[in-house]
């Protein structure tokens, strides 16, 4: 057997991972590749004398993941796979980061993250690509920006207005929070809130992503009740950021009658998360083991109230932005991603959607309370901030309909279940799709059943390359624009 | 056309007409209401729960500038603490954050935050601020933009966040500053012009939340700059943002 056959959430016992030499590893992950498979999981752990490499690939059609592993000495090496895979680059730069196994033949080995230990300090120097010739100039934008965001550094080589490349340094926004997980194994709800922080824009889909890892690890139980108020919760994230995006794309190209109609929206909708549990965001509504709050007659009344006043509003708001001559003029053929590049780099959630490619976790390996009501892919074509926008639009009717449905669902069951100590040496991966794509938590317990490893991705993690290739040969003012199309995660990122 | 004209009719007005007397709905979990003579065991339950070891006893009290709000101490109180939802939790005072049972929210709002007449005289008619995101999560800064919104429009009292700290009358902290951002955050500091304000936002900001025990964070900027206004909140309301505002600088 050279890979272990899982699906999301199912936790298999550490040693039927099995582990391979490197090279025989390689050729097997590019047959994989080339049957149609993707990298969802890329991570090291520190053992006693050496370093083990953990590898899930996600077969997105057959609802399979497959896992392996290899053994590293310490200081080791490895040839790199992102030559052949180019999918790969950045999930070995984190790897050689962490734990100095070195991918040879990288093309493009830096630091994943501005100054984190663990490779030598001469290597951790970040050096930019850099173009000469003349009237080339090099713009450099933060690490803080103009506006209320967080904090990156963005580099642009710039020929007048057009961009030639830009080059994106994170990591400035490190706290780090894997290790944090370690260190406070012992803190469940500490856990819990830790993970509500990844980044706070995604509360309800991170937060849900570790519970179910961990439910998963002691064979916790849940009640059809809560994983229908997950669903919701998520579903409402979904929608009350999504909203915002719109806000912030017509704010972007000055039409402020979409940045005003968008933005109370959206304030509408996350006033219905905190109706259910107290926070705007979500904060405290996920517990392993269930939830913390339901959802009564009452308050299903009035989030179904919100979502057809909504449906109305938003389809009148879209129509009217989407016909604005001026709105078209900027969104359209700004920061094109092509279904190729999308593929190649591993693009996911709506940006992905956006330029053709069909991957939503809901459906390919659904969770919670799409394990009952299936949801339908959408895509689009384009790959510019229009389709980035209007899938976004379309994503909104589509979560209106499924949360509908949701709360006509009987509901049945506790709000929590006891949550069960987790079983010893065991090995998870649990995949969900927040409102910004795929989400990626790995969990593997040691001899005592507590954690020894906590592996969490971002679908920033998976995008970031993307918004450096799209603004190439756009002028440098439509940057902003194209960044807010993507809208991805600093500390998701960092960490 | 005629859309659009419809657009703005159902729009209507979304400002909150007058954000002194507003509310927000009760499962908002705000001031703490302690009361001690129901803890059966002075609540050690409830230290032991808290993620950010905001709750001490003896006597049993809350830092608010630790709390994150997640109210998990509240179901292990025995109705020791109870949320309420009252949001004005600002203090120009580090100290006025830790909340005993002595301490009713009356006496808090009263005291907590001092207007000062300098302040008044300065900052009074416009405050322009610039928001510096260090280690933040993005859920105190998307409640900060969310606090110059349609419905907040804290615009209309003269505050707003600008783009540079040249323009700026001090500088508004999210997060717990990780190592990485220490100094560009001193840095937005230094290039802000006397006389200037610092405000700490959430409690990543006020105490390192979360995160105080990361070894990835540095905060000593805390230790060279005084702070002169604690937000908490996990992450803070707009309300609790811009009612703090309102009242150090006494309007």
């Amino acid at each position: 057997m050279s890979w272990c056959e899982i699906k999301n959430l199912q936790s298999v016992p550490l040693d039927e991972i099995p582990q391979l030499e490197y090279s025989s590893l390689k050729t097997k992950i590019i047959e994989k590749i080339s049957e149609g498979c993707r990298v969802v999981q890329f991570f090291g752990d520190k053992l006693k004398d050496c370093v083990a490499l953990y590898i899930v690939l996600a077969d997105d059609e057959q609802s399979k993941l497959f896992a392996a592993s290899t053994l590293f000495s310490e200081g080791g090496s490895f040839e790199s796979i992102t030559p052949e895979v180019q999918s790969f680059h950045l999930f070995e730069r984190e790897f050689y980061e962490q734990f100095g196994i070195k991918p040879v033949g990288h093309p493009w080995l830096k630091p994943a993250r501005k100054g984190i230990a663990g490779i030598s300090s001469e290597e951790n120097q970040y050096e930019f690509f850099t173009m000469e010739g003349e009237e080339v100039h090099e713009v450099g934008v933060g690490p803080i920006h103009a506006g209320i965001i967080e904090p990156g550094h963005f580099r642009f080589s710039c020929h007048g207005e057009q961009i030639y490349h830009l080059e994106i340094e994170l990591g400035f926004q490190h706290r780090g929070v894997e290790d944090l997980f370690l260190k406070n194994k012992n803190k469940p709800e500490f856990l819990l809130n830790l993970s509500e922080s990844i980044t706070g824009d995604t509360v309800i889909g991170h937060a849900g992503t570790f519970a179910r890892a961990i439910e998963s690890l002691g064979e916790t139980d849940v009640s059809r009740k809560s994983i229908i108020i997950r669903t919701i919760a998520s579903e409402l994230e979904r929608i009350g950021i999504h909203l915002g995006d719109l806000s912030a794309l017509a704010g972007d190209v000055a039409y402020l009658t979409g940045n005003s109609s968008f933005g109370a929206m959206r304030t509408k909708i996350i006033n219905s998360t905190m109706a259910i549990c107290g926070s705007r965001f979500g904060h405290s509504l996920i517990a392993v083991g269930g939830v913390n709050y339901d959802i009564n007659k009452e308050l299903k009344e009035n989030i179904s109230q919100t979502l057809n006043k909504l449906e109305e509003d938003v389809e009148l708001a879209a129509e009217v932005l989407f016909s604005s001559s001026s709105v078209l003029a900027r969104f359209e053929k700004t920061g094109v991603v092509s279904f190729e590049t999308a593929k190649e780099i591993g693009l996911v959630g709506p940006a992905a959607r956006a330029s053709g490619v069909a991957l939503d976790v809901r459906t390919d390996h659904p969770y919670d309370g799409f394990t009952l009501f299936p949801v339908h892919k959408l895509t689009l074509k384009s790959g510019d901030v229009f389709a980035r926008a209007y899938i976004r639009y379309v994503e909104i009717i589509q979560s209106i309909k499924i949360i509908r449905e949701l709360l006509e669902s009987p509901v049945e069951g506790e709000l929590k279940k006891p949550s069960n100590d987790l079983l010893p040496k065991r090995f998870v991966v649990s995949m969900s799709e927040g409102w910004r794509g795929e989400i990626v938590h790995a969990g593997i317990t040691d001899e005592e059943g507590q954690l020894k490893r906590y592996k969490i991705k971002d679908p920033s993690f998976n995008n970031w390359i993307a918004v450096a290739l799209a603004v190439r040969n756009n002028g440098i003012s439509d940057f902003p624009l194209c960044n807010k199309s993507f809208n991805l995660s600093y500390s998701g990122f960092d960490l | 056309m005629f859309d659009l004209l419809k657009l703005r009719i159902r729009h209507g007005k979304q400002a909150i007409p007058d954000i002194r007397k507003a509310k927000v709905m009760e499962a908002f979990r705000g001031f703490p209401i302690i009361d001690e003579t129901r803890s059966w065991n002075g609540g050690v339950g409830c230290k032991e729960i808290c993620p950010t070891g905001a709750i001490d006893v003896n006597p049993l009290r809350i830092d608010l500038g630790k709390c994150i709000f997640c109210g998990e101490c509240e179901k292990f109180s025995d109705g020791a603490i109870k949320f309420s939802n009252q949001y004005r939790l600002g203090s120009s005072k580090r100290e006025s954050l830790v909340i005993a049972s002595s301490k009713i929210f009356e006496e808090f709002d009263n005291t907590a935050i001092e207007a000062k007449k300098e302040i008044h005289k300065l900052f009074g008619r416009s405050l322009k601020l610039r928001q510096v995101s260090a280690g933040g999560c993005n859920g105190c800064e998307l409640e900060l933009n969310a606090a110059s919104n349609v419905n907040f429009d804290m615009g209309r009292f003269g505050i707003d966040f600008v783009a540079s700290p040249r323009h700026a009358d001090g500088v508004v902290i999210t997060g717990p500053i990780s190592s990485n951002m220490a100094p560009a955050l001193k840095d937005a500091y230094n290039s802000i012009s006397e006389p200037k304000i610092v405000i700490a936002v959430g409690a990543c900001a006020i105490s390192g939340g979360l995160f105080a025990d990361s070894n990835q964070i540095n905060r000593k900027f805390f230790d060279e700059v005084p702070v002169n206004l604690f937000i908490p909140g996990c992450p803070p309301h707009p309300f609790t943002f811009i009612h703090a505002l309102l009242d150090f600088l006494g309007k």
